[in-house]
């Protein structure tokens, strides 16, 4: 393969961008050869198993995938507001949708969210790490190098074109050769993977590690919507692997699944993709739920409204999440009888989701409110997330899909959903739990700026693509100067750069609250925290417990507070075990990456060694019995009394 | 992760280590169990789909399925025998039932790759059409984890040799047994929903 065809050439945009990742990769390595910082990035970073620090990981990749994602946007939107200067042409535009929306749900909204659940969930049930941390660290390994191999494709080889979620035949071998398809597919396998393994893990870690007499009906309702996540992971995540798995044998070995030819089916993609996808808009949205009710009732300063019908309302949403699929393209022509079923299921999950709204409102109602940056996320979230709500019941009644269908109304759907329901729980959770994470707060006032940006940007944005598409403005359409459509792409476009600027702010932020912030002196860093993750000292130690607490109501801290009690009660002091470092799961997943990297330029030799590597390091693990250490009680107590200033 | 010992029961049990790499591995079974639903269900509804490939009445034959799945499922008692002399403490036993198991296994292969070869000498290959894409993939994911599980069992003797039975190698002889009765129950459902059936439409 000549260099020309493995680089990408002649996209001034893309010669830009090669450049500015040269620049950005050789001041990271200026910088730690500089410091000498390497021996510290390794031992410290690349081989923890802590799940604080992975969880911290996983988000700063997150944060890096939002800036592409919304850098991506961004183009898009000066393209549909300003046709007329050619800023990108057809093909451009194709890549761009593609891995805009890609990376925003594959690797921005889960990871952070599964950032997120990695730095909490242990903490709110008292366990000390997860039940597999060696496993957990080869997960957002797979993640993160699936991340990057996706990310790599616009400068090597050419980005996927076909959309996100790739329909075939378009995405197969006749209409999209070389290796734009295969990224898409070896990106997203290799996450994919990942993402299996913390579902079973975190599964299991809430299961089997909670805080002695928490019953499960005892737990945070964070950790309640992880493990319901997990539930939906675990079942819906296959489904991707093999529909990938097929695509890529499709494509790669000449199979006849989803092509015209052979008597393929191509619509089986469709199914199967939507068979993973639907649950998938619930693994994002879940979580998103279990943040806003943490913040919501430390802030309204209450126990959360009606507990068990929030539990019970996830995991209904979560079965039903599996039996609506069908609703992604009812115009497929399944026939009446199909539809309506489908329509019928799809509407039934408004109910507990309504029934979820009905709860949050009802912890608000006669509360005293406090207005912090995370509380003002999470009221916002209401009102713009039922706008997204009942525009998709909307788009669930089959007969009008046919007209709302794959146009700017379904796009203002999903985006109303995602963002003010994903996004701005991230953001929100970020904030929230950010002095446990950090050891100081974020600056509130930059805060409400980040926030009030990004919000009004957002309805700016959003609100004019649902008359976009009632006027009948299609999606995935790079030619917008129809005198009609103008005006309201234009308004949407100022919007969008509302959004950057909130988001430049949000990270501004980061930085200015490094420096300035007042660092964190208690663990209650909010001063209403209600759930043992505010009970440990900021910041955490890596054991995360001394002693755990006997847990046997909701809200356990709230009690604890009252008696005077802590997580460090010396006469109660056992040496800890602990999990030890170790370098095998970045080497281990180096190699599967590898692997993919040659699988997507069809290099089967290369391939085949990258596979014999990965499963050599399995090998290699199977005979290391190193399980961890233990900290002695000595420790434990000159950590904690320092931290705790005693 | 706390370290505190049982000393009654079977041992992979006793440690708590132990009791959540077991409820891991069945959570993971779970997760398979819906990879192979998926490869079904593909399965499925590409029947009859073979283009200008043969049909599967032509090429299935009884003789050929009927010794895998003898191989198979004697291979998943025999792994039942090893697991029964693990708990009886018998390492010994354990090591030779295993070894019965993964030669059994290994004459599954055999007698699987032969059959492959055989189908594409007749044409019918994994292009030539959708039908038989599905059927190579189906059955030969099922293949490829009877690979996996033969190399995984086989590490697992070498540690039992150099540790004997401990907590930590029977928790993992104990869960190797379980994905080899896994591979049977579906193996149980290639040889029905594939096999018998299309030898008969
Ligand atoms: C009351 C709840 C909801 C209902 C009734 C609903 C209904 C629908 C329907 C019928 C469609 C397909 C429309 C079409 O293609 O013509 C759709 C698309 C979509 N929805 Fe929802 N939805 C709901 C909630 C959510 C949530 C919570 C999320 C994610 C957080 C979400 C994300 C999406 C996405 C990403 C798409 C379109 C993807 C694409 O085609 O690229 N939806 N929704
Ligand atoms: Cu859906």
């Amino acid at each position: 393969m000549a260099l020309d065809e493995f680089f990408v050439t002649g996209e001034p945009l893309i010669y830009a961008g090669m450049v500015s990742i040269a620049l950005v990769t050789s001041a990271i390595i200026f910088l730690l050869t500089y410091f000498k910082k390497w021996g510290w990035l390794w031992r410290e970073w690349l081989t923890t198993v802590d799940h604080k620090k992975i969880g911290i990981m996983y988000i700063l990749s997150a944060l890096v995938m939002l800036f592409r994602g919304g850098a991506d946007a961004l183009m898009m939107r000066t393209q549909l507001a300003f046709p007329g200067l050619e800023f990108l042409d057809s093909q451009h535009y194709n890549e761009i949708f593609t891995t805009h929306g890609t990376v925003m749900i594959i690797f921005m909204a889960m990871p952070f969210l599964i950032g997120l659940m990695n730095i909490i969930v242990p903490l709110q049930i008292g366990a000390r790490d997860f039940a597999f941390p060696f496993v957990n660290a080869v997960s957002f390994w797979a993640f993160f190098l699936g991340a990057m191999l996706f990310n790599i494709s616009f400068v090597i080889g050419g980005s996927p074109d076909a959309g996100w979620t790739s329909y075939t035949p378009l995405a197969g071998a006749a209409m999209s050769p070389g290796p734009g398809q295969n990224f898409y597919l070896m990106g997203l396998q290799l996450s994919g993977i990942g993402t299996l393994a913390t579902g079973i893990n975190l599964m299991v870690t809430i299961l089997k590690m909670r805080a002695p007499g928490m019953k499960l009906f005892h737990m945070p309702i964070f950790t309640w919507s992880t493990l319901v996540t997990c539930f939906i992971i675990v079942f819906a995540f296959p489904i991707l692997t093999v529909a990938l798995a097929l695509m890529t044998i499709d494509r790669i070995f000449g199979a006849q699944f989803f092509t015209l030819t052979g008597e393929g089916l191509p619509m089986m993609w469709a199914n199967l993709f939507w068979m993973w996808g639907h649950p998938e808009v619930y693994i994002v949205i879940l979580p998103a739920f279990g943040i806003f009710s943490e913040v919501i009732a430390t802030f309204a300063k209450k126990r959360l409204f009606g507990y068990n019908a929030m539990v019970w309302s996830m995991i209904i949403i979560a079965l039903l999440s599996f039996l609506v699929w069908v609703h992604h393209f009812f115009t497929m022509g399944a026939g009446a009888f199909v539809n309506s079923v489908f329509s019928v299921s799809t509407m039934l999950i408004a109910v507990p989701t309504g029934v979820k709204i009905f709860n949050w409102l009802a912890t608000l109602y006669k509360s005293r409110i406090e207005f912090t940056v995370p509380m003002l996320w999470s009221l916002a979230f209401i009102p713009s997330f039922i706008l997204g709500g009942v525009t998709g019941v909307m788009l669930g009644m089959a007969a009008a899909d046919y007209q709302f269908h794959n146009s700017y109304f379904l796009i203002a759907h999903f985006h109303y959903v995602l963002i003010a329901g994903t996004v701005f729980a991230c953001f929100a959770g970020l904030v929230y739990w950010y002095p446990k994470m950090f050891g100081h707060k974020m600056n509130e006032r930059i805060g409400k700026w980040a926030f009030w940006l990004f919000l009004i940007g957002f309805h700016i944005c959003f609100f004019p693509q649902y008359f976009l598409g009632l006027d009948g403005m299609p999606r995935r359409l790079f030619i917008t100067n129809i005198a009609e459509w103008l005006p309201l792409n234009v308004i949407s476009t100022v919007g969008a750069f509302g959004m950057g600027a909130g988001f430049a702010v949000f990270v501004f932020n980061i930085y200015y609250s490094y420096r300035y912030s007042e660092r964190e002196k208690t663990g209650d860093a909010w001063g209403h925290g209600r759930t043992l993750e505010w009970s440990t000292t900021t910041p955490v130690p890596f054991y995360n417990f001394a002693t755990v607490p006997y847990v046997d109501e909701i809200d356990p801290y709230v009690r604890m507070k009252e008696e005077g009690k802590t997580t460090f009660d010396e006469k109660k002091l056992k040496p800890i075990h602990m999990p030890s470092y170790s370098g095998q799961p970045i080497i281990m997943m180096s190699f599967f990456a590898l692997a993919s990297f040659a699988l997507v330029f069809e290099w089967i030799p290369l391939a085949i060694a990258g596979l014999l590597g990965g499963v050599a390091c399995m090998a290699f693990r199977s005979f290391d019995y190193d399980d961890g250490y233990y900290v002695q009680v000595d420790e434990i107590k000159r950590t904690e009394r320092k931290a705790r200033g005693l | 992760m706390s370290a505190e010992e049982r000393t009654t029961g079977p041992l992979e049990y006793r440690t708590e280590a132990g009791r959540m790499s077991i409820l891991g591995f069945w959570i993971f079974l779970g997760a398979e169990v819906v990879l192979f639903a998926t490869l079904f269900a593909t399965y499925a509804v590409l029947f009859g789909r073979t283009a200008d490939a043969p049909h599967p009445a032509e090429l299935f034959e009884p003789s050929m399925t009927l010794i895998m799945t003898f191989l198979l499922l004697t291979s998943s008692f025999t792994c039942g025998i090893a697991i029964h002399e693990m708990r009886r403490g018998n390492a010994k036993g354990l090591a030779t039932w295993l070894i019965i198991t993964l030669l059994l296994g290994l004459g599954f292969l055999g007698a699987e790759i032969y059959e492959f070869v055989h189908y594409v000498h007749e044409g019918a290959t994994l292009p030539s059409s959708a039908y038989w894409s599905s059927f190579f993939v189906l059955a030969g994911t099922h293949g490829l984890h009877v690979t996996l599980g033969i190399g995984w069992a086989t590490l697992l003797l070498i540690q039992l040799a150099r540790r004997g039975l401990t907590n930590v190698t029977s928790r993992k002889f104990f869960i190797v047994s379980l994905y080899w009765h896994f591979l049977d129950v579906v193996w149980i459902f290639i040889f029905t929903g594939i096999y018998l059936i299309g030898m008969v439409i």
